[in-house]
């Protein structure tokens, strides 16, 4: 303080930072798009395409567990919800075009996201997990009761159709651009949440909930918005899944996935935007590879082993990794 | 007569089961005043706070804030009222810059804290403010540091700041100088006195220095109820305040540990 520097110097210097962090996100987000674009040339579409619905889904987890301190452990409910009712409505209804099923599985979603919230919101950490968890067992005992999701046997032969009656999204490569774009879509609108001045109320409740309130925010109501978000864009997730495989399952809804997301978020890194999306690769990666070789019973063994490894040892998982890597050798 | 007082309490009670905290307790905090809550611990102090600032519900009682009865109004809407308290650990937000950490609270009044749409950068505008109030407590220079790197006086000076951005009528502060050493407590209690400038203040300190320097009026709570109230020569005249606080009257030097203390 003895050498008083001038405030408006620091502030220009601080904006200064703040534009060359901008561009090296943008940057980045342009590498990885290039990437994702010519990806089908060398690997199989339908392989890509699982792995950005469950980036997706990862990345609404995220919004959640990373940017708001909320640990959802019913998140299957909404993969499941918004998979259940675009299958149903595109196998009953023939006529109906594919991204008007997306929608409604979407919007279904992010009203039992909404009903999940309300009741949950009042309790924290443990207690608030478990709740999700109890509420998605009660949503995936409806799953297995109703007819219309085929019980056990799930959907199948769901078709495809087209995108706006013009794109046929039975051709695996439009199907991926289809997908790509609903992916960056979802992953946009994340990014600018965590970055407006609503996210910015999400980081301060996160980082200390009490002081939060005694500014005068109603904190209640920001975590049932971004849970809302959040469960919605889980679903667009099971709906995008739901026309790639063309079938929906009771796998969706089974707490395995809620748990999958976590492992999907935190080996990547909760927090940081790309980190669900790298987990979601590398978690689906592992298991194809795996499921594959003579480790195929192992799986769950393994998927296990490196969760514990991760929370043990690194905890900022692997996006935090490197994020810190480049901190401290590049500045 | 309201308007003579900001803050009122009438027959405040908070009963934990079976166990009564806070036993019929009546405040009167003066309109411009430094007024401070003192007693042993276990009293009820920090009870009361969170009485008064809505994060405990109370039993029975009225809590009057100008003269309205606020008794059932949530902590958020009382703090958009002008109520604003700190904490005891320093309560800022960790992983923000100091910056960030002002722009919080002056965000709350800007009405686009909903606005999951918009870019970050519609905040800016308000940076000029937020270094304003930075430098008002010396910490322009760190504007642009995280706060978890930030020495703990410093914690503490932010906090200041960021409640003093919420431009409240009434403060409300706990324990301003606890765990701070010797230089620190001068400073917050320059700060303090300085922020208390046109607006009234409740503070629960340990620190009976502290206490003397600053305050125009003293309540001492004992196992829940108001045991006396003055300025601090009444009180610390009081032969029942020594009581409680050395277990036994008429030690010469118990008023001379108290304020090292």
């Amino acid at each position: 303080m003895s050498n008083s520097v001038n405030p408006a110097d620091i502030h220009k210097t601080m904006l200064d930072q703040q534009k060359s962090e901008h561009r090296r996100r943008l940057i980045l987000n342009l590498v990885l798009l290039a990437l994702l674009m010519v990806a089908p040339m060398v690997m199989y579409p339908v392989f890509l395409m699982k792995i950005l619905c469950f980036a997706l889904f990862a990345v609404a987890f995220n919004l959640l567990l990373g940017f708001t301190g909320l640990l959802s452990f019913g998140h299957a409910a909404f993969l499941a919800s918004g998979a259940y009712t675009t299958g149903y409505l595109l196998t009953t209804f023939s006529g109906l075009s594919t991204e008007l099923g997306i929608i409604a599985g979407t919007l279904v979603a992010t009203l039992l996201g909404l009903g999940f919230a309300l009741v949950a919101i009042r309790r924290q950490g443990i207690y608030f997990a478990m709740i999700t968890l109890a509420l998605s067992q009660l949503v995936f005992f409806f799953f297995v009761q109703s007819s219309f999701t085929g019980g056990e046997d799930g959907l199948h032969g769901i078709p495809r159709g087209q995108f706006l009656g013009l794109i046929d999204l039975n051709d695996n490569l439009n199907m991926y651009y289809f997908v790509l774009a609903v992916f960056l879509a979802g992953y946009l609108l994340v990014q600018r949440i965590v970055d407006s001045p609503y996210g910015q109320v999400l980081k301060a409740i996160k980082q200390n909930e009490p002081r939060a309130i005694s500014l005068g925010y109603n904190v209640n109501r920001y975590k049932i918005i971004a849970f809302v978000i959040s469960a919605g864009l889980a679903g667009l997730a099971g709906s995008m899944k739901t026309v790639v495989f063309q079938l929906a399952s009771l796998n969706d809804a089974h707490w395995h996935m809620s748990g999958e997301v976590i492992l999907m978020t935190l080996l990547g890194g909760t927090g940081t935007l790309l980190g669900p999306v790298v987990g979601a690769a590398f978690v689906v990666n592992l298991e194809y590879q795996l499921s594959q070789g003579p480790l195929a019973d192992w799986v769950d063994a393994i998927l296990g082993t490196i969760f514990v490894l991760t929370v043990l040892m690194f905890q900022s998982g692997i996006v935090g990794q490197v994020q810190k890597f480049m901190k401290k050798n590049i500045g | 007569m309201s308007e003579e007082y900001v803050l009122e309490t009438r027959n405040l009670v908070k009963e934990f089961k079976g166990f009564v905290a806070v036993d019929d307790v009546n405040l009167n905090i003066r309109n411009g005043h430094i007024h401070a809550l003192i007693g042993p611990n276990g009293a009820g102090k920090t009870t009361v706070f969170n009485l008064l600032t809505k994060f405990l519900i109370p039993t029975r009682g009225q809590i009057l804030f100008n003269g309205r009865d606020i008794t059932t109004m949530k902590s958020a809407a009382i703090a958009r009222e002008g109520v604003v308290r700190s904490f005891q650990i320093s309560a800022v937000f960790p992983h923000m810059t100091a910056l960030e950490n002002i722009r919080v609270a002056l965000q709350s009044f800007e009405g686009n804290s909903f606005s999951f749409w918009k870019s970050g950068n519609c905040l800016n505008k308000l940076n000029h403010r937020a270094m304003e109030l930075l430098d008002s407590v010396g910490l322009a220079d760190f504007a642009h540091i995280t706060t978890v790197e930030l020495a703990y006086g410093r914690k503490r000076a932010l906090e200041l700041a960021t409640t003093l951005a919420m431009e409240p009528q009434l403060m409300l502060l706990d324990e301003p100088t606890q765990g701070m050493g010797a230089e620190d407590v001068g400073q917050v209690v320059e700060l303090v006195r300085k922020a208390a400038v046109g607006r009234t203040v409740l503070m629960v300190e340990h620190n009976l220095s502290v206490v003397s320097k600053l305050c125009d009026r003293i309540t001492v709570l004992a196992q829940g109820a108001v045991l006396t109230e003055g300025d601090y020569k009444t009180v610390s005249a009081d032969p029942r305040v020594r009581e409680v606080y050395m277990g036994s009257a008429s030690d010469s030097k118990a008023s001379e540990k108290e304020a090292n203390a």
